[in-house]
């Protein structure tokens, strides 16, 4: 068992760094001068909270999953945003350029449904 | 041997497609209750009286074994040990006084989808005395990768997002994949192919012919609440009026649960990883933390017989403790 855990530790780990990373793949158009806000959706319990929230213009939003089962974070359309498999305390961050609505859900628990409303 | 309060007969009028009859079993793994159909009639006893049943009862010309929802790579404390528990589960495969000639396993073999996760599965089930596994993806398969990982190594035979059907001894098994392309806020969904491919499959079978579908996701609305069936099953059940005899094996809400409706008998496998909660009892499906002396009879596998020219299947659950 002890090979198995050190297997999954270090499976975990990559997880993690690819989730923390996929966030920098979309830079915010926002002013450099400008400070990005950033806002923080929590997943517990097979819910994503809180289950709206409305960010300026160039905010990264930040998802952490502190549930014991994995989650995703993925776009409603599945290519604006798509999270890896966040195990749990894994991140994900997305910045969001656009002004809009954005419904997403977790893909493998599709009834979790949540929303950023961008201003 | 006298009957139980929770024992159900039911008498499958061997009509097999328009009796209006409904039977609706729910044996929680928890509280102990497992179900056998044989020769058309279908009972349920308390699990913890498995002890009790005559062995030469559950035999029948072809029987194999269900594991469902290994979750290979879960490591948190409903269940630390989830190889532990997988090993077990064989090691009473193996004791079966009937042995299975294959195994199915109803998907969530892995937690992440990781190759090293999949491995571990496939060691441990190669100590089974059966050789034969046959699979179908559950959601944690599949995700990451569209479930690339899983059908290199289990969909070689199988078509689109990894259908597949084989004989054995008449007996009529199809596998079901009903956990890719999940759209948001839906259920387990088959899609437009497979279903166009369910159809013709069967349609050159005999109404004689004993049917068993298995999948995943549940294929009758267990608890559309939380995510527990599939949004197109009706139009894949609807294919398989015809035949007298079908059976339908799930895993996914990782308990036992049971029903009768028409010519179809539902069951949903129990994990050998961790239990989770009845419908609704819970704010959320994630997993029970119990007590680790409790766990173990929360898990198991589910074994099946089936009895040629009956055209039934016994269906016996067994707890891991």
């Amino acid at each position: 068992m002890d090979r198995n855990k050190r297997y999954l530790a270090g499976a975990m780990l990559v997880v993690g760094m690819a989730g923390a990373f996929a966030g920098a793949t979309s830079p915010p158009n926002g002013t450099p001068a400008q400070a990005a806000a950033s806002d923080e959706v929590k997943i517990d319990n097979f819910t994503f909270a809180p289950g709206e929230i409305t960010v300026a213009k160039g905010t990264t939003v930040k998802w952490v999953n502190r549930d014991d089962i994995p989650h995703t974070v993925v776009s409603d359309d599945k290519s604006t945003f798509k999270s890896k498999p966040l195990d749990t305390d894994d991140k994900f961050s997305y910045t969001f350029t656009k002004e809009g609505t954005y419904s997403y859900f977790c893909s493998i628990h599709p009834k979790m449904t949540a929303k950023v409303v961008v201003k | 041997m006298t009957r139980q309060k929770d024992e159900i007969q039911f008498d499958h009028n061997h009509d097999g497609i328009d009796r209006r009859g409904f039977l609706k079993c729910m044996a929680w793994a928890g509280t102990g209750a497992f179900c056998v159909m044989q020769g058309g009639v279908l009972k349920s006893y308390s699990l913890s009286r498995i002890a009790e049943l005559d062995p030469s009862k559950m035999k029948g010309e072809l029987s194999f074994a269900q594991i469902s929802d290994s979750n290979m790579g879960f490591n948190k404390p409903a269940n630390p040990d989830v190889a532990g528990t997988l090993k077990a589960a064989v090691d009473k495969i193996n004791a079966l006084a009937t042995p299975p000639e294959f195994l199915l396993h109803t998907g969530d073999i892995s937690h992440l989808a990781k190759p090293e996760e999949f491995d571990n599965v496939e060691q441990i089930l190669r100590s089974a005395a059966a050789k034969d596994v046959f699979y179908v993806p559950g959601e944690h398969d599949v995700v990451g990768d569209d479930g690339k990982e899983y059908l290199e190594r289990h969909g070689k035979k199988s078509k689109g997002a990894g259908w597949y059907s084989f004989d054995k001894k008449g007996v009529h098994f199809v596998g079901l994949s009903n956990v890719m392309n999940l759209k948001a806020g839906g259920l387990g969904s088959l899609g437009a192919e497979q279903l166009e491919w369910l159809e013709d499959d069967v349609k050159p079978l005999s109404a004689s012919t004993p049917i068993v579908l298995f999948a995943h996701i549940p294929l009758w609305s267990v608890y559309p609440q939380w995510g527990w069936g599939t949004e197109d099953s009706a139009q894949a059940l609807g294919y398989l009026k015809k035949f007298g005899s079908v059976t339908v094996l799930n895993g996914h809400i990782h308990q036992t649960m049971q029903k009768v409706e028409g010519n179809v008998t539902f069951h949903t496998a129990a994990s050998t990883a961790f239990p989770q909660p009845e419908p609704g009892k819970a704010d959320s499906p994630g997993p029970m933390k119990v007590p680790a002396e409790q766990l173990r009879s929360l898990l198991g596998i589910t074994d099946v017989n089936f009895v040629q020219g009956k055209e039934a299947l016994a269906i016996v659950d067994s707890k891991l403790a």
